[in-house]
């Protein structure tokens, strides 16, 4: 069993399974940081983005001063932004059979994969991560398409050059590799590639391998999988929480004897604690209303939105806030806030109750109803007319590259009575504000990251015990910036196993049993013995069937009966084929019984020491230094019995057919290994 | 031998208080717990007695399955659960579990307020029962105990309907509870995986009937009530609450929105915005069109309907009235139907689900009012016709079918048609009447890779004239079974294994050197067994694999040759063989 790491990014893993003949890809994050090194995209013509000067070598050289800007002592790529997509080269994608993905975050890069690799199988998610993860994907779309530029930058990626320029591009990792958005038709082709599955839900790939989903606590419709054979498991555990939001509670205890443990998606700010945050996030927020100034709180379209809503529901009204105007703008927003009132089954169970009532399980809906809310699918149009301030404005894209809130950003930023609130912990947010230094409004930064925490990952490994864990580099050391904090790392025994981007792992397993059914018919036939106390064994001679990956053993086929002699002497002529097993012999055999069983004459032969023909009469024992000597004169055959090894000795190999094995009394109790 | 017993207390040769109980592994499972609508005594319930005089139900049964919210499948729940008293899991669907508790308190007033029944089920009782709900997802593997699972697959009957697969092993059931195999306005079809099942339980309501398309039948009613409002009649059109209301909502809706027409439509129960709000609410269990464009348009938010008052019964001009309960025996529908029966410009229709006896409340309704207004027969109810339950079986691929909530006659004739078509067993049991199958489930074992590998190197389709044959040791310890080799078996137990040696002397007349004799020997052999080993090795023996044969003198015959061939028991049959060839002579030398 390997695993082909094509992700180096810890939350936006990208992983391939070869698991008994089938192989899993396990997310496919895409790895968005690498647009905060271009220049953001405003949606209304900005003079100071337009303006800023181009950036030239220490030599004075400026050939590059078309493609690289400088903003506040930063170098920033003028083009449409690039994503750093996962590798490509590792494994022949053509040949993965199938993708799950855990949750709407992991699967922004499924068209870069399913599309342009070959790609033919099936991807396996549920119906809130394809619902919300299409609107993710078409916010992006909309994002960067409804802002056409003319240029894109190429030179720079050259490794000559890129060596020359300043951090952090001259560190930006695969350059080459970075590619621009996909269209909405390739999301369309994409997501029409994926089959909706519910939580618990078994599903059998190829009959050799069963997948299920399970809740992860992490985002509507978010799971974690269990990849199992009937004597393998492997748990995937990606984007997990234990706090109580508004998803389902995470399901842990079918995460229990696994092999391996795959361990991915922690939080990626393991210092700060989402509940005071969010306070942190209210208080700065009022505060900031209070004195008139605007709040801008650049968020992806859904996930901690809602709960962020459900905040400020209980919230505004007691900081005196009912008259604030709070604006949610993407061109999903309707969908995402519409699609969160319909999956009760994905929720927690204090929300799934309300729909019991009916009520719509997030209060947003009340806030809507109220005009508290509103929501508009860009700043043109109804947004323009409604607009007042000051007001608290909800809009993407987190890394301030694209989106309406290059906007606000550019609208705002001169002055100290607004403020921006950073709570999505993926991109850091001093690098997202590089571009619009010098800034004078307040910055804060309360990152909302709900996902386990090293103190959770250490109960949850010591509550499922499995047996390996796998997990990124990252997770194995204390973070660079905080070496101290040995508390900030995966600690188990053995120790995990790491990964980093392009390595392949083999995975410590050993297979060593399989199922098999043994069909009714020949289940009868078997004659189990009593060996031990508690153990009994059956030799088992069957015939094996596979199909589909699926092993059947049937009883063997009755010995034709011969029909003529033609047809017999044939047979005799074929040479017979030497592979042919036989059972294995144990035991030894009790000389007296033996010898009166080949007197005895066969009318009523005892099973099995069968003899069809008439017993002997002149039966001769000699005792040897070892064992027995039988001696049978009429047929000339002589029989040397020991502990461990008979051998048979005669002219008339007729006579040999007639004492073949299944005649031979091996010691009565261990008889059925020599069954046949 | 094991079997899977079935025994209808409901829906046996018959449409109401559906409730089956089915055994399977050592598992006792009841499916549906409804009520009958053609009786207000006893009759009206299943008979749990049935299960067990004396001990509690708790003990004999391990689930409890609701397969959707109409009262003939779960009415009987809150009687069966609280006043004859079980306390294990029952399990439905979100959407069942959220509507159920509404229409059996709905019942409960019919019964208790209007009829004044003693001895019912009362508000609390029905919470209680509630309670005791687990809720099941589409597809999500619900495991009851160790053994016995659940699966449910969408039904698309009503809202939240569902088809449940049992399952204790390889052995499995499934039962469809009302299906639909056409989408129709609001919902989907009925969709099932090729789960092959021993038994596949089906409703058989429209066992007989192929119906015509759906379009022409909601043509057909769009025409009567458009021509009816045309001429300022009146249209009645009594309908359960939640269901076909809501399908029919939706095709009012777009007809007039479409026609531009004035007239008003009402609705004439307050739990009527209510159910649509558990329509909005479950927008994934409807069709994939409405679940396409809920974002941009909801479709259970109507524009056209509105709520009835019951003065509106009484103004003039054309109108339209959805009114409960369906059956026009009660409320709302009985009291509007008395008001207009007497004017032949009014029209009322009777959306129903198919119930027996219903038709003669009619005939009474129609006797005393002296009905003018036209009265229009429309089936509307979503169940699987003849096609589509062969298409069900089809999907399903079951070794038995069993028919229930259908009448006896219509019954027969699809057992014969499923029986000729799919040549499996069919069967049609009535309430109290046991259906008994034998199964024979094949036993799950682990193989040891080693042994399978071993196996399977050797070619993977085994050839049908020569079978070849794989020899292990089955070891059962405790209930772990494990196949390995016979090797393996020994080694695990500590046991030696006893060699088999099989010597036998073949004559050979051959006055040459016993050398001589070797040397044809593997000169004959070699040129016979072309894809075998055979070696001539210094000793002067000759081996075929490792069958070892020597040549010797005749201690009286000088112009005789012994040959000693040896083989040990694996190789018995290529020794046999060996040995009666040799005993055929050698060839003469060239």
């Amino acid at each position: 069993m390997k695993l082909y790491c094509l992700s180096g990014h810890p939350t936006l893993p990208c992983n391939v399974l070869k698991f008994k003949s089938t192989t899993i890809m396990l997310d496919c994050g895409l790895d968005m940081t690498s647009t905060l090194n271009f220049l953001p995209l405003p949606l209304v013509q900005s003079p100071r983005l337009s303006n800023l000067p181009g950036w030239s070598l220490k030599d004075g050289n400026a050939f590059l001063d078309k493609e690289l800007k400088e903003c506040s002592g930063h170098v920033f790529v003028d083009s449409v932004p690039e994503f750093c997509l996962p590798e490509t080269e590792l494994i022949d994608l053509s040949t993965v059979d199938v993708i799950l993905i855990s949750n709407y975050h992991c699967m922004m890069a499924l068209p870069y994969i399913t599309e342009h690799t070959g790609f033919t199988g099936t991807v396996y998610a549920t119906e809130p991560s394809v619902q919300i993860g299409r609107l993710l994907m078409e916010e992006l779309v909309n994002f960067i398409e409804r802002v056409p530029k003319a240029q894109s930058a190429s030179l720079w990626k050259n490794k000559d050059i890129q060596r020359l320029l300043p951090s952090p591009l001259k560190d930006a990792v695969e350059v080459s590799t970075w590619r621009r958005c996909y269209t909405m038709q390739e999301v369309n082709s994409a997501l029409s590639k994926i089959q909706l599955v519910g939580y618990s839900q078994k599903i059998e790939l190829f009959g050799a391998v069963q997948v299920t989903p399970l809740s992860s606590g992490y985002a509507l419709g978010s799971s974690n999988w269990i990849i199992q054979s009937h004597y393998e498991k492997v748990s995937y555990v990606s984007g997990s929480s234990l706090l109580t939001t508004h998803p389902q509670p995470m399901d842990q205890a079918s995460l229990k004897n696994s092999d391996v443990l795959i361990l991915t998606g922690l939080t990626q700010i393991p210092t700060a604690n989402p509940d005071s945050m969010v306070g942190e996030f209210c208080s700065n927020l009022s505060q900031t209303v209070r004195n008139g100034g605007n709040v801008l709180v650049p968020c992806y379209p859904s996930g901690v939105i809602y709960d962020l809503l459900e905040c400020l529901y209980q919230y505004i009204d007691s900081a005196g806030l009912s008259s604030i105007p709070f604006y949610f703008i993407s061109p999903v927003a309707n969908s995402s806030l519409e699609f969160s009132q319909i999956f009760a089954e994905w929720l927690c169970h204090n929300k799934q109750t309300k729909v019991y009532l009916p009520e719509p399980p997030f209060p947003h809906a009340e806030l809507i109803q109220t005009n508290k809310l509103k929501h508009y699918p860009s700043i043109h149009g109804d947004f323009s007319n409604d607009f007042r301030q000051p007001c608290v404005v909800f809009t993407g894209h987190p890394s301030l590259r694209f989106g309406d809130v290059v906007h606000f950003m550019e609208l705002w930023g001169k002055s100290s009575l607004n403020t921006v609130i950073f709570t999505e912990p993926d991109f850091s947010y001093l690098e997202a504000l590089a571009p619009y230094q010098p800034l004078a409004m307040k910055c804060i930064y309360c990152p909302i990251d709900t996902r386990l925490n090293f103190i959770q990952v250490s109960k949850l490994l010591k509550e499922v015990q499995p047996l390996h864990v796998v997990c990124p580099e990252q997770y194995t050391q204390p973070p660079p910036a905080q070496s101290h904090r040995i508390d900030l790392m995966i600690d188990c025994q053995p120790p995990a196993m790491s990964y980093r981007r392009a390595e392949v792992l083999a995975l410590p397993f050993k297979r060593r049993y399989e199922k098999i059914e043994i069909m009714p018919e020949l289940a009868d036939s078997l004659v189990p013995m009593e060996i031990k106390p508690g153990v009994s064994l059956a030799t088992v001679s069957a015939v094996l069937h596979t199909k589909d990956n699926k092993h059947i053993l049937q009883p063997p086929p009755r010995p034709a009966q011969p029909t003529g002699g033609k047809k017999r002497k044939r047979a005799s002529d074929d040479i017979p084929d030497c592979k042919v097993l036989k059972p294995l012999l144990s035991g030894s055999i009790p000389v007296e019984q033996f010898v009166q069983t080949l007197e005895k004459s066969t009318q009523h032969p005892p099973v099995p020491f069968l003899l069809e023909q008439h017993g002997f009469s002149d039966i001769k024992v000699e005792d040897t230094a070892k064992g027995h000597i039988v001696l049978l004169q009429e047929a000339e055959t002589l029989i040397q019995i020991e502990e461990d090894s008979t051998h048979i000795i005669c002219d008339n190999d007729e006579m040999l057919r007639m004492i073949r094995i299944p005649r031979i009394p091996l010691s009565s109790k261990l008889r059925c290994l020599c069954l046949k | 031998m094991p079997e899977i017993r079935v025994t209808p207390l409901g829906a046996g040769q018959d449409v109401g208080r559906s409730c089956i109980l089915v055994s399977i592994a050592g598992k006792n499972v009841m499916l549906d717990c409804g009520m009958h609508m053609g009786f207000s005594d006893d009759r009206r319930f299943p008979d749990f007695s049935y299960i067990t005089r004396s001990g509690r139900l708790t003990d004999f049964l391990d689930c409890v399955i609701i397969s959707h919210f109409h009262l003939d499948h779960c009415g009987a729940l809150p009687y069966f659960s609280e006043m004859v008293g079980y306390d294990g899991p029952i399990y439905m669907t979100q959407p069942t579990q959220a509507i159920c508790p509404i229409l059996l308190e709905d019942y409960r007033k019919i019964a208790v307020d209007k009829k004044g029944e003693a001895n019912f089920f009362t508000s609390q009782m029905i919470k209680d029962c509630m309670k005791k709900v687990v809720a099941v997802h589409l597809h999500q593997t619900v495991q009851v105990d160790d053994e016995l699972e659940i699966k449910a697959y969408y039904a698309g009957h009503v809202l939240g309907a569902a088809m449940f697969q049992i399952k204790v092993g390889s052995e499995s059931v499934v039962y469809t509870g009302d299906y639909n195999m056409t989408p129709d306005r609001h919902l989907g079809a009925a969709w099932i995986d090729k789960c092959r099942p021993n038994l596949l339980i089906t409703e058989s309501t429209y066992a007989t009937t192929i119906r015509d398309s759906k379009r022409c039948r909601e043509r057909d009613f769009l025409k009567k009530v458009h021509e009816t409002v045309e001429r300022g009649g009146k249209v009645l059109i009594p309908v359960f609450a939640l269901g076909r209301a809501q399908e029919l909502c939706i095709l009012l809706e777009t007809f007039w929105e479409r026609m531009d027409l004035k007239a008003p439509i009402y609705f004439s129960t307050g739990l009527t915005e209510k159910a649509n709000h558990y329509y909005k609410l479950f927008i994934p269990w409807t069709n994939q069109k409405i679940r396409k464009t809920f974002v941009q348009r909801n479709m259970f938010e109507f524009k056209h309907i509105k709520a009835f008052d019951r003065a509106f019964a009484d103004s003039p001009g054309p109108m339209v009235v959805f009114a409960t309960p369906g059956m026009l025996h009660a409320g709302q529908s009985l009291q509007i139907f008395r008001k207009w029966a007497g004017n032949e410009k009014n029209m009322g229709t009777v959306g129903h689900k198919i119930l027996s006896g219903q038709r003669k409340l009619e005939m009474e309704g129609r006797q005393v009012l002296e009905v003018k207004m036209q009265v229009e027969y429309m089936s509307f109810s979503a169940h699987a016709d003849a096609k589509g339950i062969m298409q069900l079986v089809g999907q399903a691929e079951p070794e038995n079918v069993l028919l229930v909530h259908g009448e006896a006659k219509k019954m027969e004739f699809l057992k014969q048609k499923i029986e000729q078509e799919f040549r499996v067993s069919c069967y049609m049991p009535a309430n109290g009447e046991t259906v008994t199958l034998p199964t024979s489930p094949s036993i799950p074992v682990g193989i040891s890779l080693g042994l399978l590998k071993r196996e399977m190197a050797q070619g993977l389709l085994p050839d049908a004239k020569k079978p070849r044959l794989l020899h292990g040791t089955l070891i059962m310890k405790d209930s772990n079974f494990r196949l390995v080799s016979s090797e393996q078996a020994l080694k695990e137990l500590g046991l030696a294994e006893h060699q088999l040696r099989f010597t036998c002397r073949v004559h050979l007349h051959d006055t040459r050197k016993e050398q001589e004799t070797a040397v044809r020997v593997y000169s004959h052999l070699k040129s016979v067994l072309k894809d075998h080993c055979v070696q001539h090795l210094p000793d002067g023996s000759v081996t075929v694999e490792s069958i070892l044969i020597q040549a010797a003198a005749h201690s009286e015959d000088p112009g005789t040759k012994v040959l000693l061939v040896s083989w040990t028991y694996q190789d018995e049959e290529l020794g046999s063989y060996l040995t009666s060839l040799l005993k055929k002579g050698l060839p003469q030398a060239s």
